[in-house]
């Protein structure tokens, strides 16, 4: 029986969430012995899970910058998890103090927990939704407060995508949220693949069985199908592809010129696009 | 505390050489350049040591700016005088601030600070230095570790602490949220549930009733102990569907989500509750069947209603007895049964009923039927029996099973024993008595209406027979009836497409053979049967009351010929006899539309002769009389028809304005053989005397030979008919006889 709206799912710390094993890989301890453990579990078999995490904020810590810079400075965060250090909100106001982000999950402690950081905030705003859901998303008061759909905004599903089942219609979803948008929005993606883990499928697969064990499968997709949530969208360069190739800071690396980055860095795929 | 020489917040900036403490010597190992550039270069080292073991999302050179201030203060540390290591624990805590929370981070730190801190950052020319100073240094650099190793792992623990304290919060809160969001919701499910109209019910999987509404409690009668804490099982009633429980099982079992069903229950006080059932599955998060939940609707009084109304629908109001529609649909459930399901019908007609109302009023009728009714459901009481009115005095009763035959002879005499007793009403003992047709047979053989035709057909039968009987149907008879039905039915349009038509059987002169007229024969030409004789359909016209309209067609269409032939024979007296049947006779309009008739066609009166049977005169009173004397008077003849076959009271001769008598053709036909009857000639000798004695004409029908012809010539018979002379024909026949004047054409 599906779950009636008006009723809030339990809260349950016994069961590991995949935003607090997410602080962990992170070496936050916004996280209890039971995240841990999966988390352990999963690097027993890619010991460089915190490398991809880590990849992905730096990715989006620069995708975050590119919006700035293209004049983008609304942000609808889904799937942003325990805020910790370098959020949307703390990279965007730094780039342009009058930024606007909502940060969207459906974790009701990650939730929480937005509520407590940002409490000061007044830019951002903290919403207790789904993905799977768009249009509670959308129709969300803190949404409508913050952000101005007919201006361009920059819609974040960074490590959120790979969530959700095929069964909960997830390009279904990336379009609802897309036709929200106006002309000019960006869509902030990354997504886990077997492309690009520096090792065997079966040796991945065993971390992808932890996630299934904790009910939060993990589904890995091939850069094709990653490229279909862009539908809509025209990919900005270089394009989806590795989140360490996309626009690295290479002036920064005057020194040397090499970017000496951890092989599982290069696992899954990242991407910016520009709704026409 | 500075730095010699160093120009703060300035790290791009070389700080002068000169400014730099006086080293005693320069070292060849050392690294060159001045000492913000080796502060810069120590950093450089610090970072590459230790990113790879960090979870910041700054790229390292932004992270090797971030180590620049930190190697400054531990310079500054290094060089100071006094000489304080605590400056250093801020160096540990900016190290976990900005994310370096993985130990490794700090072996490494530590390690780059053992190797190279006094290196890149003591004074210049440590290596031409004493023994001691360069001692110092180090035992200074080994300070410096620990206590960044305190202040890291303070800062760590702080940090630790703090967001472990921070995570608990924010769980507590989501977890109070949750509960309070719950808690609301059960508010709203609670008042949903308690105000609902519909009853609701949870039961755990085996059954046990766990909760129910108010609403529920009152529909099973508002008792408690009979709801609560009882088991679902328990709520069988005989009227369930057998699917009901077939499909609670597989709803407990997990193998259905749900099931709407009407179901009964028992109140507490035995009375029985109706109810529109919906069941569903409640299942737990993981999908595992936890608990039932019944909605239930209160349906006992719809129910009620929509019964009284079935009842009424299909109950005749007056007796209370199954109506027409309900039978119908018995007698095709009958009808529809196995093989070697029989039936046997009853289809009872009162006799003389009309007369009851008639005399005594409807209400009295009504009163009758009543009584009828009840005992005819007297005589029908066992296992499918069924009694019912099927409208006015009609009565059915059905009886089913294997051996339908005996029973349903039982049955009828049952029914007529029944009605035998006579009934009082209004004072009077009436008796009643009723024809019964009784259909026998085997289940799927023919259709209810079929059978009720037959029944129908069948009562007529037994009617006919005299009533106060049965007969059982046959399928000859039927078949009888049901032509005669199709003929009744198409007569009027018959009439219209002119289908009729006449033919004529001459009239001769007995003392020489000349013609003296003919008599009118109507006959019909169907389309399906061919040429049908008057036998076949005048009685049916007669019953309908078409008979006016198609003797009046008979009699113009005669009269019109006779005029015709009257014109072709120079103007020679042929006569035309026409017949009238009994109800023609009480037709009022008889003597005026016979009149117009003859004025329209110019014939005279004296040429028309209407032929009456005698059985449609018997017992005639004047008033009858009176528009045959009119037409008498007027000069038409009349004839009086088949004389001798009804009760010929002789003397009643005198009063009827007749001038003919027509011979039964049952006289003649004694004369056929040789000799003749002797009987009948003595008979038919008297007749013709005491005719002739009344001055009335004598006419014999059925001549067949020669010999019965001279016979009756030689009797005195005035004039004769038959296949001797000529056998009916079209009206030019007649016009060519009588041109030869009738010469006798043997058969």
């Amino acid at each position: 029986m599906e779950r009636p709206a008006w009723a809030p799912p339990g809260i349950d710390i016994s069961v590991p969430s995949v935003s607090r094993i997410y602080d962990y890989y992170l070496g936050g301890s916004h996280n209890f012995e039971v995240d841990r453990q999966a988390a352990r579990r999963a690097m027993e078999f890619m010991p460089g899970l915190p490398k991809i995490m880590q990849a992905n904020r730096a990715f989006m810590r620069r995708a975050v910058r590119h919006a700035v810079a293209e004049g983008v400075t609304q942000f609808l965060d889904i799937g942003s998890g325990i805020p910790t250090f370098g959020n949307v909100h703390e990279i965007a106001q730094a780039a342009s103090p009058g930024a606007r982000v909502v940060y969207v999950d459906h974790d009701p402690v990650a939730v929480a927990h937005s509520h407590a950081v940002l409490l000061d905030d007044e830019h951002t705003g903290v919403v207790a939704a789904d993905l799977r859901k768009p249009n509670e998303i959308l129709a969300a008061p803190e949404v409508g407060r913050l952000l101005d759909f007919d201006k361009p905004v920059a819609l974040l599903l960074v490590a959120v995508l790979h969530f959700l089942e095929d069964a909960d219609h997830p390009y279904d979803a990336v379009a609802q949220l897309r036709d929200a948008l106006a002309p000019g929005s960006l869509l902030i993606l990354t997504h886990a693949s077997y492309e690009g883990i520096p090792l065997t499928e079966e040796v991945a697969g065993g971390a992808v069985g932890v996630y299934r064990d904790i009910r939060n499968p993990l589904v890995m997709r091939t850069g094709e199908q990653i490229a279909h949530f862009f539908e809509g969208f025209d990919m900005v360069e270089p394009g989806l592809v590795s989140m360490p190739d996309w626009r690295p800071d290479r002036s920064e690396d005057v020194e040397d010129g090499e970017t000496p980055e951890d092989p599982y860095a290069f696992s899954g795929y990242g991407g910016v696009g520009r709704k026409a | 505390m500075r730095l010699p020489a160093q120009t703060a917040g300035a790290p791009n900036t070389v700080a002068a050489p000169a400014a730099a403490p006086a080293p005693t010597a320069q070292s060849a190992a050392a690294p060159n350049g001045g000492i913000e550039d080796r502060i810069s270069r120590f950093a450089t080292i610090w970072g590459r040591a230790i990113f790879p073991v960090t979870a910041t999302s700054l790229t390292r050179p932004e992270f090797e700016r971030h180590l620049l201030p930190l190697t400054r203060t531990l310079t500054e540390a290094l060089h100071a005088r006094p000489f304080d290591a605590a400056v250093a624990q801020r160096v540990g805590a900016e190290l976990v601030a900005v994310h370096c929370t993985d130990p490794e981070a700090l072996a490494g730190t530590l390690g780059v600070i053992e190797s190279y801190l006094v290196l890149y950052c003591g004074p210049d020319g440590l290596e031409g230095a004493g023994v001691e100073a360069t001692a110092e240094y180090h035992s200074r650099c080994a300070r410096l570790q620990h206590a960044i190793a305190a202040g890291y792992a303070r800062a760590l623990r702080e940090r630790t602490l703090s967001e472990q304290e921070a995570i608990a919060r924010s769980a507590l809160t989501a977890r109070t949220d949750a509960q309070q969001a719950l808690h609301a919701s059960e508010e709203r499910f609670r008042a949903v549930f308690e105000g609902a109209a519909v009853g609701i019910g949870i039961a755990d999987l085996d059954g046990n009733v766990l909760e129910v509404n108010d609403t529920l409690l009152q529909m099973f009668g508002g008792l408690e102990g009979h709801v609560r804490s009882r088991n679902v099982s328990e709520w069988g009633h005989p009227d369930d569907t057998p699917h009901v429980w077939r499909m609670y099982g597989e709803l407990v079992r997990g193998e259905r989500e749900s099931y709407r069903v009407e179901k009964p229950y028992y109140r507490h006080d035995g009375t029985v509750l109706w109810t529109n059932l919906t069941v569903s599955l409640l299942r737990d998060a993981d999908g595992k069947p936890q608990y039932q939940l019944a909605l239930m609707e209160d349906t006992t009084e719809r129910r009620l209603l929509n019964l009284r109304l079935r009842y009424e629908a299909t109950h005749d109001a007056l007796t209370g007895l199954p109506n027409r529609t309900l039978f119908f649909e018995r007698l095709e459930k009958a009808l529809s049964g196995a093989g070697g399901d029989r039936y046997g019908l009853c289809y009872l007609d009162l006799d003389g009923f009309k007369a009851v109302n008639d005399s005594l009023g409807h209400s009295a009728g009504d009163r009758l039927l009543v009584e009828v009714a009840d005992r005819l459901q007297s005589c029908a009481t066992g296992p499918g029996e069924v009694v019912a009115r099927l409208g006015g005095d009609e009565f059915v009763a059905l009886t089913t099973g294997s051996d339908t035959e005996e029973q349903v002879t039982e049955l009828a005499v049952r029914i007529l024993t029944a009605l035998s007793t006579p009934i009082r009403l209004e004072g009077r003992e009436l008796s009643v008595r009723g024809s019964i047709g009784i259909v026998e047979g085997r289940a799927k053989e023919r259709t209810p209406a079929e059978v009720l035709r037959s029944a129908d057909i069948t009562m007529y039968r037994a009617k006919a027979a005299g009533g106060n009987r049965f007969e059982f149907a046959d399928a000859e008879a039927d078949a009888r009836a049901i032509t005669r039905h199709g003929l009744t039915n198409a007569l009027p349009a018959a009439l219209e497409r002119g289908e009729f038509f006449i033919e004529y059987q001459p009239l001769v002169h007995m003392r020489d053979g000349t013609v003296h007229g003919a008599e009118a024969l109507v006959r019909w030409s169907h389309p399906q049967y061919g040429v049908l004789g008057p036998d076949r359909f005048i009685p049916l016209a007669e019953r309908t009351g078409l008979i006016v309209p198609l003797g009046r067609w008979v009699l113009e269409e005669a009269v019109r010929q006779a005029r015709v032939w009257q014109h072709e024979h120079g103007g020679a007296a042929l006569r035309i006899n026409v017949n009238l049947s009994p109800t023609q006779l009480h037709h009022p309009g008889l003597v005026a539309d016979t009149v117009a008739v003859l004025e329209k066609s110019g014939l005279a009166p004296g040429a028309l002769c209407l032929e009456v049977t005698e059985s449609a005169l018997i017992g005639a009173d004047d008033e009858l009389l009176e528009p045959l004397r009119r037409l008498a008077e007027l000069g038409v003849d009349i004839a009086l028809d088949d004389f001798g076959t009804g009760y010929s009271n002789l003397a009643n001769l005198r009063r009827l304005p007749v001038s003919v008598l027509k011979l039964d053709r049952s006289f003649t036909r004694g004369m056929q053989q040789q000799p003749a009857d002797p009987v009948d000639l003595k008979i038919v000798e008297g007749i013709v005397a005491l005719a002739h004695s009344l001055e009335l004409a004598v006419t014999v029908e059925g001549v067949e030979t020669g010999a019965q012809a001279a016979q009756l010539r030689a009797l005195g018979c005035d004039t004769a008919q038959g296949w001797y002379y000529a056998r009916p024909g079209a009206p030019d026949r007649i016009h060519t006889l009588s041109l030869s004047d009738a010469v006798p054409t043997p058969s």
